[in-house]
């Protein structure tokens, strides 16, 4: 009984994890630029009714993800308009860029679907022999296809930052952009990538969640995971395998939330739904000392004519 | 400098300052009409009917102001927070949380008289927004919790425990007997409601609630000491610190005050317009308030105008919806193309140089100006 919740636990929590390791990977990489995008929810959501809406039209679930990601890039890039170009308040055009993906993913819905319909999408694939194994056979071998991409992009993330010189440069840029300005760095050019690759990603997380997890689009079908997703870049401090561990303790959380009420236990819907969003405020609350090594320039728009 | 020219250029900056505003405002409206092409809506045609149809009508100038009552409350409540420094993004969740307060009291005493409850009721519903607004506050002065990740999360929360109410302890006696369910609370007593100012209309004393709140907050933050103190936490922390102030107790205060307000905007919609708590109440204001206030320049005295001005789209973009077609969701997003734009445009307004540019063209105009009137330069 125990071991059957806990399995159960970790089958629904896995799946889960996945548009909330991506965003967060993807948000990462901006954070450590220097720029803070509080719009991946708005990126998620319009890449979610994007990558739907191809599958919905055409069938092909390869080319929804590439335009969801397509999609993601577009939105990184007029986020990195408003924020290094026009130098704006970084929080507050995060949230503008959340309601105009918000907004404009709902509309779009209605004008162009209408109502609930469900795609066929992204099958889970069962990779033969190994799946039969019991226990870790579900657990490893009989999931998404897209659930393997995201955990390979975990170490592919953490050599693009930490081993090659571009990662280097990204680093630079979110610490002391000063500095790396005058030894030749362009600080636009690198944090225009960063948003760019954090766009994909938050696109990439937002057709999961359509094509791959829910088969469907509905409003509001992020319900606060891009949210989440940047939440999970402090508690990850940064780093790729952090944001991992978070993102599985979230979706685990969530998990247990959901099997509680498959299982019947009495306890009040609402309570349970509020267990995931309440874990991270107290992780946040917890982990505010780790906070000061966040990049040094995070938040602050650079300006050459300015540079102290 | 003689002050003559002083004041000039200080009226050339406040018209500086509105020009920009304006011109942002053009600017999302022009990339909004895109977003109109592409749900397959004539552009023109959905402004029209936006921006005129609401003054046709008895009904539509009086929906204007009741959608404007509480985006003044939230939009006051935000400006109070941003001018202090902290972003307050959790004006959602802090309105319904409002909004249960209100009603619990409203229902607990129906027996008490109008002039008594409906002050209670503010008041819980205050105090309801305050306390959720200044979780958010705690944190981030005593924990450093980033303040737009836990509003944000605090609003997700706050959904629920909302609907964990009206679902539960505070639901209607009725929906429970007759087995119908729905999650609301029972009909307050008119003890509670606010007047209704014309027949037929849902017009309701809140605006002018909103109004000399506003006046209040303009005095709060410019004539006491308490609001001057928080626009300097606001603008240089480190040096309000190094004056003596309690940077962290006043960042609390802000919050304190800016979930209050939204609260009260949640007493607002409670006692003026459904005279019950039920799902679905906001409509979106917590996110429209932060258009609102910056819209108003953060200033209580552009709120008003600025609110009376969302009020109009928001009323405008139902009525476009069934002319044109077009959902009226799409307004969410020409909102938060306003946002984009708008804090785009603060660059300019803070780029010195790019201020003496224009500074300079308003000056050789009036120069000219002067030189054709036979006046001296």
């Amino acid at each position: 009984m125990i071991q059957e919740f806990i399995v159960g636990i970790i089958l629904g929590g896995i799946p889960l994890s996945v548009s909330l390791l991506l965003a967060g990977l993807g948000e990462m990489f901006t954070q450590r630029s220097g720029v803070f995008n509080l719009g991946v929810e708005g990126i998620m959501m319009l890449s979610a009714f994007i990558g739907f809406f191809v599958v919905y039209t055409i069938g092909s679930p390869f080319l929804g993800i590439i335009a969801a990601m397509a999609g993601g890039a577009l939105m990184g890039l007029l986020m990195g308009l408003v924020s290094i170009t026009f130098k704006a308040s970084q929080g507050i055009s995060g949230i503008g860029l959340f309601m105009f993906g918000w907004g404009l993913s709902g509309t779009l819905f209605r004008v162009y679907v209408g109502g609930v319909t469900t795609i066929k999408g992204i099958n889970d694939i069962y990779i033969p022999v190994l799946s039969n194994i019991p226990i870790i056979g579900p657990i490893l071998f009989s999931q998404n296809p897209l659930v393997y991409v995201a955990y390979l992009l975990v170490p592919v993330a953490s050599w693009l930052l930490f081993k090659t010189s571009w990662g280097l440069k990204v680093r630079a840029v979110g610490t002391t952009p000063a500095a790396a300005d005058t030894v030749g760095v362009s600080v636009v050019k690198i944090r225009y990538q960063s948003l760019v690759i954090g766009g994909v990603m938050a696109g990439l997380a937002g057709a999961y969640l359509s094509i791959a997890q829910a088969h469907l689009f509905a409003d509001n079908i992020t319900a606060g995971r891009g949210f989440i997703a940047v939440a999970l870049v402090y508690f990850g401090r940064w780093k790729p395998a952090g944001i991992m561990g978070g993102a599985l303790l979230f979706s685990m959380a969530h998990s247990f939330q959901r099997l509680i009420q498959v299982y019947g236990i009495n306890f009040p819907y609402e309570i349970a739904v509020i267990i995931p969003y309440i874990l991270v405020i107290v992780v946040l609350a917890f982990t505010w000392k780790s906070q000061s090594l966040g990049p040094l320039a995070l938040g602050k728009p650079y300006d050459r004519e300015f540079r102290g | 400098m003689s002050k003559n020219t002083e004041i000039k250029r200080h009226r050339q900056e406040r018209m500086l300052n509105f020009g920009i505003v304006i011109v942002s405002l053009l600017a999302a409206l022009i990339i909004g009409a895109l977003l109109f092409l592409i749900a397959k809506g004539n552009p023109f045609k959905a402004y029209a009917v936006m921006f005129t149809k609401p003054f046709t009508s008895t009904f539509g100038m009086t929906e204007i102001l009741v959608r404007a009552a509480p985006l003044m409350f939230v939009g006051l409540g935000i400006a109070i927070a941003f001018r202090s420094g902290i972003l307050n993004i959790g004006a959602e969740g802090q309105i319904l949380m409002g909004a249960i307060a209100g009603a619990a009291v409203a229902l607990a005493f129906p027996d008490m008289p109008k002039i008594i409850l409906l002050p209670m009721v503010f008041l819980a519903s205050f105090i309801g927004g305050a306390l959720w607004g200044g979780i958010a506050g705690w944190m981030r002065s005593y924990l450093n919790v980033n303040e737009i990740l836990s509003t944000v999360m605090l609003n997700y929360i706050a959904i629920q425990v909302y609907m964990f109410f009206i679902r539960g302890p505070l639901i209607d006696p009725k929906e429970v007997s007759y087995g119908t369910g729905v999650p609301q609370t029972a009909v307050f007593s008119k003890n509670a409601w606010l007047t209704r100012l014309i027949p037929g209309t849902r017009l309701h004393t809140g605006i002018f609630i909103a109004i000399v709140l506003a006046v209040l907050v303009y005095i709060l933050l410019w004539k006491t000491t308490i609001g001057y103190r928080m626009r300097a936490v606001g603008i240089e922390p480190k040096a309000a610190r190094a004056a003596g102030m309690n940077v962290k107790a006043y960042l609390l205060l802000a919050m304190l005050l800016s979930g209050g307000f939204a609260g009260m905007a949640g007493a607002i919609e409670i006692t003026g317009i459904h005279h019950r708590a039920m799902e679905s109440i906001s409509a979106g204001y917590g996110f429209s308030g932060i258009v609102v206030a910056l819209f108003g320049g953060l200033h209580p005295l552009g709120i008003i105008p600025s609110s009376a001005l969302f009020g109009l789209l928001i009323v405008g973009s139902d009525m476009m919806q069934r002319a044109v077609n077009v959902p009226a969701s799409i307004i969410l997003s020409i909102q938060g193309l306003v946002i984009l734009s708008l804090v785009s445009s603060q660059n300019f307004l803070t780029n010195p140089r790019f201020k003496e540019k224009i500074l300079k063209i308003f000056d050789s105009k009036s120069k000219t100006r002067n030189l054709k009137k036979g006046g001296r330069a």
